[in-house]
């Protein structure tokens, strides 16, 4: 029975998880959440996620959301078939995946994550972006990613020599920063660019962005 | 040798790490970092975490950091020892809401942490722990913060006037790991 994932292609985090979906050529169903009309905030999609919020998954039994969660379940559950997204055989290279996968949540998210809001989803609900939260955010994220740049010099990836969930959880968001002007603190730093065009470029994540439509083409 | 762990240990995310080393009985060496003097931003200290912050593990040759992803690699690492193995491992639903629960003080803050308490009260409601019927990682992830904000931030009725959560909190910090934490840092 294939899993069902309760979201929008549209969603950063919703994208997180149909990209390793595509990674690990999983069986699923994009059951729609409808946004707009508050769908996520209602009794009926509560029951799933009681923060009122999209992804959620379902497998069989089994009710997941936080999609960080979503995703290192799926990467477990399907570690023997498909790409190897958690180094599940080498528990030192397993823990430097959970490492950069912290990151993204606690460093790089909460800088690159107001920047995607004021730019692209906040004009969708009638508000004008701030500028003032924007520049704060860009100058937080490249803090950030002066510290990428420097891992990136050493490795090719973020864990290691090997592309892992710990890179793909950044794919999303730096899907949307690419498309406004903030996009300069990746093209400002060559490694961390080279890693982008990278990533970006994998077919599975190829397939999702197609479905990534904030902010137009 | 034993496992070093750099921070002091009144810290939030250093003790998330102590917990789960005394649960698995990994013997280990806490290190103090001077967080008041700036010392984790420091260049030497900048060369084991480079975004400056605590706590940072070494064991033998090999560093980690970040406190979420330190307690997953010795749950896996030590899945035989210590606390049984399917209590520690954690299931990983609720794992990630942690992040929500850090002590805040504005009025706007505090509703905000109500709510999610609201939403633990009624995950406990339906099972003993946050995960299951079994003690893992995701309870506790939580319990640093949690004593902080009865402590420290004096927000205890919080958690007092919501009766599954504040049996749950019982039950947690009355483990021997967490007692002797408390010791070590010298509450």
């Amino acid at each position: 029975m294939a899993l069902k994932l309760y979201g929008t292609a549209m969603s950063t985090c919703t994208s997180r998880v149909l990209t390793c979906f595509h990674e690990k050529s999983v069986d699923f169903e994009l059951v729609p959440v409808d946004l707009f009309a508050g769908e996520h905030k209602q009794p009926p999609f509560l029951v799933k996620n009681p923060f009122g919020q999209i992804p959620a998954l379902e497998d069989g039994d089994l009710t997941l959301f936080e999609s960080r969660a979503i995703t290192s379940y799926v990467a477990e559950k399907f570690k023997g078939t498909g790409y190897d997204l958690i180094r599940h055989e080498n528990l030192n290279e397993a823990a430097l995946v959970k490492v950069w996968m912290e990151v993204e949540s606690h460093q790089y998210n909460p800088a690159i994550a107001p920047i995607v809001y004021q730019s692209l989803v906040a004009p969708l609900q009638g508000k004008s972006p701030d500028q003032s939260i924007i520049d704060a955010s860009v100058e937080k994220l490249g803090k950030v990613l002066d510290v990428y740049e420097a891992r990136l010099t050493g490795t090719r990836y973020l864990a290691g020599d090997f592309y892992s969930l710990a890179d793909l959880h950044h794919l999303p968001y730096t899907y949307y920063l690419m498309k406004t002007p903030a996009a300069s603190v990746v093209h400002e730093r060559p490694h961390v660019k080279a890693w982008w065009e990278d990533i970006s470029s994998r077919p599975a994540f190829k397939k999702v962005a197609e479905g990534m439509k904030f902010g137009g083409k | 040798m034993a496992v070093k762990v750099y921070g002091p240990a009144t810290a939030v995310c250093p003790q998330r790490v102590m917990v789960c080393l005394l649960e698995k009985g990994v013997e280990f060496d806490l290190v103090h970092v001077d967080l008041d003097s700036g010392e984790q931003k420091l260049p030497e200290f900048l060369l084991k975490q480079p975004f400056g912050q605590v706590p940072v593990v070494e064991d033998g040759d090999f560093r980690l950091y970040e406190s979420r992803a330190i307690i997953r690699y010795y749950a896996a690492k030590y899945e035989d020892r210590g606390t049984k193995s399917t209590g520690l491992h954690t299931r990983r639903e609720s794992s990630e809401s942690g992040s929500k629960v850090t002590p805040t003080w504005s009025k706007l803050s505090r509703r905000k942490l109500e709510k999610v308490l609201d939403v633990y009260e009624k995950r406990l409601s339906r099972s003993k722990y946050l995960a299951g019927e079994s003690f893992t990682l995701a309870d506790l992830s939580h319990m640093p913060a949690t004593r902080y904000l009865i402590s420290e931030a004096g927000l205890g009725h919080l958690v007092k006037d919501r009766k599954k959560l504040n049996a749950w909190w019982e039950d947690i910090s009355s483990r021997p790991s967490w007692k002797k934490m408390i010791d070590l840092a010298g509450f």
